[in-house]
């Protein structure tokens, strides 16, 4: 059978050091998407860093802050009061997520990090550019019906499958990244990459860099919050198309502040800026988001399998917005926030 | 051995909810299935992984195994070059490792075998496999070229008509003229194919032992003799325990045939051989698709004077299954005029077979969603008119129904389900942002009894009974229900019978497949038991024997034997994003006489989940580039989860039916995934007034 080294480091910079030296490491987490790829070929490192036993499991609570270690598990954040309470897109994202099982077992970064489900990915019989570089594309003229509709290149149209990653880039999260010359910060926002001509890479890291937390920013309107997945199946799916939203209006009816990302539609969370800023400050009705959903759906690239996507996440922010409105004037009208 | 009619049962446990008798071995993991069982070799087992083609069409031009077999733990790797030949190649499915042939995309072209699994399945990556590669055709379209089977599965004319359907058509004032389609589906069991091979070479020849996750020991142990080239009694078929099948474990596929030539080099030693789930959407069977032109003709009452089902499906060009798709039409409602025809379209694709109620279940999606449009194209209630169509006469046949008492079903769910409460119109009801529905169907499975079965009782030492016969509990509860049986049958206490299954060695069984097992093995049993009494009386001394065979009942033969149902379901559309929910799904069956109401409520109402599966979201992609299906784990094919399973009841009327077997029962492993993926489609229609014809129903079809 194929010789796997396995190591398990005292601390991250040996860990980010162990895999930064050898191009064939890769770091192991919850191994909830990279044992089965181990399985099914699609990934054959020589040396698996096993980074869970890293002190990395904390949630700290700052003023301006709540920091969540990289190896807290997803159902342990979804759980956490603070997640509950200021940031409910992100526990309605992670609760919406895989199964109880995967969410003990998954991490916080493991799941940034988790990789496309295309099924030619995932079949090494098939081609696939982000798989095997240069072996072309199987998914645009195959099976579409989960394929990307935003971003998408003639080389993949993968879709990314985190819906935590959806959410945490609506809400300004940051990935605190140490790399082999040291710490710096991400933008969730700014993590995945679009394919463009290298669907192989993810994200902007370089091998060996190493997500040890996430933070996110206090940010009022992330108390006013929601996640919406639309899946045929009722759970254990990923999503056809999802909403994660915020928003929040002045006492006349004006957007205060509002953020929007979809999932399911791109091979990175899609932060639906165009709609945001043409929200921002306005009167909140159903004509003017539709507008500027035109716009920001305007570049959408569709087949035939994966057309009603356009319609589906559109429907879905429009009922997503419109509720999320109705919630924050019944505030109003009743005294505020809580 | 005896042959008798057997009388029918007086009662004591028959009826009562018996628990499993297997369920604490299972759920405390110490039941074994096929590979898990501990067979003695000093070098312990051996395991086999199954090379694939990667092409759909074409020869085979070279196997080069050389990286493999450089690979530590790999100690063979067969292929058709250097295979021990088969005796039997007729049936193409099980001719493997023989010829350069490829048929499909995902044929076994060699097999490794090593120490580990491990070894085996990295040697079975290493394997380099050439092809001269011809076109192949994999997609079925209406244009695509077809033609006539012989018959349907598994003996049914492919055609019939009775009456001038083209006239009563032309004269009806009410025409349903509609094409239906269901998607190619694979009955992912949970526990996959697998079986433990070892062969033992004894002074008088080769003998074959298989521990195999299959539903019928019997015919894997005919059938591997038969391939191998050794006599039935040679091989023996072990398989206890068995994590179910839903047809495709229901005749043996070729990697138990793979198994025994891996095995047989190796003389005494155990070979392992476990598929993927990924092996099993090309190996282990599945059900095709449809595509169906249903014709309805009725009066503005919604009476019914002309039938038309026509079907296009496929099968591999390998091996021929025709699913028995429009039979339910022969039979299920009163029309003067019917016409029902199968046509195949042959393809270099993986080969189908059955799959739970293959021919009803398919066949029930089109003709029950072709009678709601009737339904609402007439202003008729979906219960009348059905109702308004039923018959004490199978229309096909001419036979009186042995028990037909499908309005009583639809009258008693209509009650329970508060059926008259909802609109008449669809797209009227709405809760919120979900628009709501319902819908129904009618259900019906033929109550099979089949022939070749015998059972033996054994008197044991202080009052206890050894019964055995080679029957299988595939998950449905048959170890439980054959003792229930066997107690009643002997007059005995439950405690004091030693039921024997699982195994080939025990008297002739047929398949735990078409809802058959419990009525034709228990017919068996109550035979046995009967004729035992009979030779040895009420107090008999240990060891006193008897083997006997059910004789069909004369009059059987002069009805149309069938079960009914009805199946009622809710629907919730939601406004925004499409998405599809079932509030609640009901089935009411008339089944003759419950034997275990606890595993039997476990059948029926899982039927229905698989229904509502099928209605929603089973589907299995073939690319047609490539020829093999893409979707092809359990997460990209999907079946129902837990959240997706709400009110799911089902229950059944009183009744016995001692005309199908001495227990007064009739099958019903089948019966409750057939109609419902009907009842869902028209629940959504009611519910939104978007009529669907297309298997699965989802969530795009709403926005």
């Amino acid at each position: 059978m194929r010789q796997l080294e396995y190591r398990r480091p005292a601390d991250a910079s040996d860990a980010v050091a162990l895999v930064s030296g050898d191009p064939d490491a890769a770091f192991l987490a919850g191994g909830s998407n990279l044992v089965d790829h181990l399985k099914l070929g699609v990934a054959s490192p020589g040396l698996l860093v096993d980074v869970t036993r890293l002190p990395l499991d904390t949630m700290e609570v700052y003023d301006d802050r709540l920091r969540v270690g990289a190896n807290v598990r997803n159902s342990d954040l979804a759980a956490h009061p603070v997640i509950r309470a200021r940031y409910p897109v992100v526990a309605r994202a992670l609760l919406a997520g895989a199964s109880g099982q995967i969410r003990h077992q998954a991490t916080t970064a493991g799941n940034l990090l988790q990789r496309t489900r295309c099924v030619y990915f995932q079949d090494v019989t098939t081609p696939c550019n982000k798989r095997d570089p240069g072996s072309g594309c199987s998914a645009v003229e195959g099976y579409g019906r989960y394929n990307a509709i935003l971003g998408t290149s003639p080389e993949c149209v993968a879709v990314h499958p985190s819906d935590l990653a959806v959410a945490l880039s609506a809400v300004d999260a940051v990935a605190v990244v140490l790399g082999a010359d040291g710490e710096r910060r991400i933008q969730i926002a700014d993590l995945h990459r679009l394919p463009g001509d290298r669907p192989d890479r993810d994200t902007v890291l370089q091998h060996g860099d190493l997500i040890t937390a996430v933070e996110l920013p206090r940010l009022e309107v992330a108390r006013w919050s929601t996640y919406h997945k639309v899946r045929d199946r009722a759970s254990y799916a990923f999503a056809l198309v999802s909403v994660a939203a915020a928003l929040e209006l002045d006492g006349d009816g004006a957007v205060r502040d509002v953020r929007l990302a979809w999932g399911g539609v791109a091979h990175k969370p899609w932060r639906a800026s165009r709609v945001e800023v043409a929200l921002r400050g306005q009167q909140f009705t159903t004509e003017l988001l539709r507008e500027a959903m035109e716009e920001e759906l305007a570049a959408a690239v569709t087949g035939e399998e994966n057309e009603f996507k356009v319609s589906m996440v559109r429907n879905t922010t429009e009922h997503v917005l419109e509720q999320l409105a109705l919630q924050s004037s019944t505030r109003g009208a009743t005294g505020g926030a809580g | 051995m005896t042959e008798l009619i057997p009388a029918p049962v007086p009662l004591r446990v028959i009826g009562t909810p018996l628990n499993r008798v297997d369920g604490h071995a299972k759920v405390t993991g110490s039941a074994a299935y096929a590979v898990e069982h501990p067979l003695e070799h000093a070098d312990g087992p051996l395991h086999a992984w199954m090379v694939q083609s990667t092409v759909a069409k074409g020869r085979i031009t070279e196997v080069d195994a050389a990286a493999a077999l450089a690979q530590p733990g790999v100690v063979t790797v067969l292929h058709h070059g250097n295979a021990p030949r088969l005796s039997d190649t007729e049936d193409r499915e099980l001719t493997v490792l023989q010829d350069d042939e490829v048929g499909f995309r995902g044929q076994v072209v060699a097999c490794v075998v090593a120490e580990s699994p491990e070894a085996a399945r990295e040697g079975a990556a290493l394997v380099r496999v050439t092809y001269d590669e011809e076109p192949h055709r994999v997609e079925m379209t209406l244009d695509t070229e077809r033609y006539t089977p012989d018959k349907v599965n598994p003996a049914y004319p492919t055609d019939t008509e009775d009456g001038d359907v083209e006239a009563a058509l032309g004269d009806a004032e009410v025409v349903v003229d509609q094409t239906y389609r269901t998607p190619y589906e694979h009955n992912n069991p949970m526990e996959p194919h697998a079986t433990m091979a070892v062969w033992h070479d004894q002074h008088d020849g080769p003998r074959l032992l298989l521990y195999d996750s299959t539903q019928s020991v019997h015919s894997v142990a005919s059938t591997l003799g038969s391939v191998m080239g050794i006599e039935r009694s040679r091989v023996h078929v072990v398989a206890p325990h068995v994590g179910g099948g839903f047809g495709s474990k229901g005749l043996p596929h070729c990697h138990v045939v793979v198994a025994a030539l891996a095995a047989r080099a190796h003389s005494g030693r155990p070979v392992k051989l476990a598929m993927t789930r990924q092996q099993m959407f090309a190996l282990a069977g599945y059900r095709t698709a449809t595509i169906q032109r249903i014709r309805l003709g009725a009066d503005r009452d919604g009476q019914l004077a002309a039938t038309d089902h026509t079907v296009v499906e496929q099968t591999s060009a390998i091996k021929e299954f025709a699913e028995q798709t429009a039979t339910i039409t022969r039979m299920m409602y009163a029309s003067p005029a019917r016409r029902t025809r199968h046509r195949l379209v042959a393809l270099d694709v993986a080969v189908p077979s059955w799959m739970r109620a293959p021919g009803e279940m398919p066949g029930s999606v089109g003709l029950e969603m072709a009678m709601d449009e009737l339904a609402y194209a007439c202003g008729v209630d979906p219960v009348v008119l059905r109702e308004r169509n039923d018959t004490d006469v199978d229309p096909g046949s001419g036979k009186p129904f042995n028990n037909r008492r499908l309005v009583e079903c639809l009258h008693r769910g209509a009650e329970r389900f508060g059926w008259s409460d909802r609109p008449v119109e669809p797209r009227s009801l709405q809760d919120g942002e979900w628009w709501v529905g319902t819908g129904v169907a009618s259900s019906t499975y033929p109550a099979y009894v089949m022939p070749g079965n015998s059972a033996t009782v054994r008197a044991l030492p202080e009052g206890r009974y050894a019964v055995t016969i080679g029957a299988v509990d595939i998950g449905t509860g048959a170890w439980t229900v054959l003792t229930q049986i066997a107690a009643d049958a002997l007059a005995c206490p439950l405690e004091a019978v030693e039921l024997g299954i699982g195994d080939s060695s025990l008297p002739s069984a047929s398949v735990a497949g078409g809802s058959s097992g419990t009525s034709s093995w228990g017919s068996a049993i109550v035979a046995a038991a009967q004729a035992f009494r009979e030779e040895h009386g009420a107090d008999p001394a240990p060891g006193d024997t008897t083997t006997a065979s059910p004789e069909t009942v004369p009059a059987r033969e002069e009805h149309s034997m069938h079960s009914f149902g009805a199946v009622f379901a809710r629907a919730r559309v939601h406004r925004y994003t499409g998405e599809i929910r079932i509030p609640r799904l009901l089935g009411v069956y008339s089944v003759g006489r419950v034997v275990n109401p606890t595993t039997a409520r476990s059948q029926l109402i899982g039927g229905l989940t698989m229904g509502l599966g099928a209605a929603l979201f089973e589907e299995s992609y073939r690319d047609p580039r490539f020829g093999h299906v893409v979707t092809q784990d359990l997460a990209t094919y999907h079946v129902a989860a837990h959240a997706d399973v709400l009110d799911v009841d089902a229950e059944w009327l009183d009744e016995e039916d001692t005309l199908a077997t001495p227990m007064g029962s009739r099958g019903i492993g089948e019966i409750g995934i057939v109609g419902t993926a009907a009842a869902v489609a028209n629940a959504t229609y009611h519910a939104t007034g978007v009529r669907v014809r297309e298997l699965p129903v989802t969530a795009d079809r709403f926005l």
